[in-house]
């Protein structure tokens, strides 16, 4: 693959590059079955955790990658920092840099916040969710899971479920899935869709019971309970019953077909709670195997020195 | 040395892990990705022929524990098989060719995150000296003195030498 200084948003990939990504990944699961979990491949280099967000998954998931990868890691949570004080984002990310860091795993409630932050520092970022923006790491964690299932995604069709507008995940999932080939449709009320998708390459429609049988993914979003503010439906109920993986949806899917969910999940929300359960739902493997990518992600951006790649064929 | 060589270095080699470690009991061969691994089979083909057995056979790929990845790219890994907890096992590390043994060097260290072998040993196709680290080889199909501007090629049809263009 190229070499990566950042990881912004799914579209700094190309198809090969995820390919080589989930590749790298597969070692990076066998790496993790080992009895002793841990592997030199990043020693002496530190990786910063600045969570502006709440974050339990991704944030213990960047932590234990880094870990395995033998890199340090320095974590800072807002909570506890002196942005209470009044410390703009780039004073904070000045000052970390200062403290000679390597890379940077940034979740941050405004859109778009990686790309100034990138600016401000001589370190890798990796966007660990931006806003409503972009979240890439869960989106490989997640093509790497459905192709541990399905083999190659050519062709393959995946409805992307519910709370699209303010969803981050729909939105790196939508490009990535695309990117391997799969078709993408974004199912949900009009209230919950972004204002326009123009130029996203996805299908829309309206109705799950249309899609269900056809389908060979289908990922639930999390209802944002917390970004809710102006009752784009009716009830949580109601959502369900016209939205939700209900049980009686759940068994009209084809018997190969995959249940997915980035978690944390509302269940009888989004899905019912006895289909989360059920063996094709792989929303636990969705997180063992967000480790295994973020090591793949960690290693490709500050200890692969892919760069040297380029300058030796540029010499030659 | 040709192909009739090479197959002749890897029965003598069978014969002596075997003469070393009393049989195969516990004995596990381990080839280094990638040139070690075809040269693995053909010791464990051989062993077992011999003996009767079956040996496990796996595959390491140490380039994640090397000392020198700040200095040249890694492109990609190549998988990693080990069979059996090494825990109280002889592990016979297979490589086509031993040169500065950074490669064996990183082998042992990640050997260890498996488990802790009872002994491990070290069989290579070709020694051609250079050694930068104090790593000596137990069964060595051929000394062949270089020079470090050489290059040892070992594939199906032999051993050859070639200079770096």
């Amino acid at each position: 693959m190229k070499a990566l200084r950042h990881l912004l948003s799914m579209d700094d990939l190309d198809r090969d590059d995820i390919e080589y990504l989930l590749d790298l990944t597969e070692r990076y699961v066998e790496v993790s079955e080992r009895k002793i979990p841990r592997i030199p491949a990043l020693r002496g280099k530190t990786v910063a955790l600045v969570f502006f967000e709440d974050s339990t998954r991704t944030r213990v998931s960047f932590a234990t990658a880094a870990g395995r990868l033998s890199a340090d890691t320095l974590g800072f949570d807002v909570g506890r920092s002196s942005v209470n004080k009044g410390e703009s984002l780039r004073d904070t990310i000045e000052t970390i840099s200062a403290m000679g860091i390597h890379c940077i795993v940034l979740r941050h409630f405004g859109a778009g916040a990686p790309w100034r932050v990138r600016e401000w520092t001589d370190a890798s970022i990796v966007n660990g969710g931006d806003g409503r923006n972009q979240h890439p790491t869960q989106s490989l964690a997640d093509l790497f899971t459905a192709r541990q299932h399905l083999g190659d995604l050519d062709g393959r069709r995946i409805a992307i479920v519910g709370d699209i507008k303010n969803s981050r995940v729909a939105r790196s999932n939508a490009i990535g899935f695309s990117k391997m080939g799969a078709e993408v449709i974004f199912v949900a009320p009009r209230t919950l869709l972004p204002a326009s998708l123009e130029g996203w390459p996805v299908k829309v429609t309206h109705n799950l019971d249309e899609v269900i049988e056809s389908i060979d993914v289908c990922y639930l979003l999390r209802m944002q309970l917390e970004r809710q503010n102006d009752a784009a439906v009716p009830t949580l109920r109601e959502f369900h019953h016209e939205f939700g993986l209900t049980t009686a949806r759940a068994d009209r899917l084809r018997d190969d077909a995959l249940i997915m969910h980035p978690g944390p999940m509302n269940r009888d929300v989004e899905i019912a709670g006895v289909v989360a359960d059920r063996p094709n739902a792989v929303i636990t493997e969705q997180v063992s195997n967000g480790v295994a990518v973020r090591m793949a992600v960690l290693f490709v951006l500050i200890g692969s020195r892919l760069d040297l790649v380029e300058e030796q064929s540029a010499v030659a | 040395m040709s192909a009739s060589d090479v197959t002749r270095a890897i029965r003598r080699m069978a014969h002596e892990i075997l003469e070393r470690n009393f049989g195969c009991v516990d004995v596990v061969i381990v080839g280094l990705q990638t040139g070690g691994v075809g040269l693995a089979e053909r010791l464990v083909d051989d062993i077992n022929e011999i003996e009767g057995t079956e040996v496990p056979l796996g595959s390491l790929d140490a380039t994640m524990h090397r000392d020198d990845f700040d200095l040249r790219p890694i492109t990609s890994e190549a998988a990693t098989t080990i069979p059996v907890d090494p825990t109280g096992k002889i592990i016979v590390l297979v490589d086509d060719v031993l040169y500065t043994g950074r490669t064996v060097r990183a082998a042992l260290d990640a050997i260890h995150s498996y488990g802790r072998p009872k002994a491990i040993q070290l069989a290579v196709m070709v020694d051609r000296g250079h050694r930068e680290l104090p790593i000596r080889p137990d069964f060595v199909g051929k000394n062949l003195p270089t020079r470090r501007a050489e290059m040892v090629d070992v594939n199906n049809d032999g051993v050859d030498l070639g200079e770096i263009s």
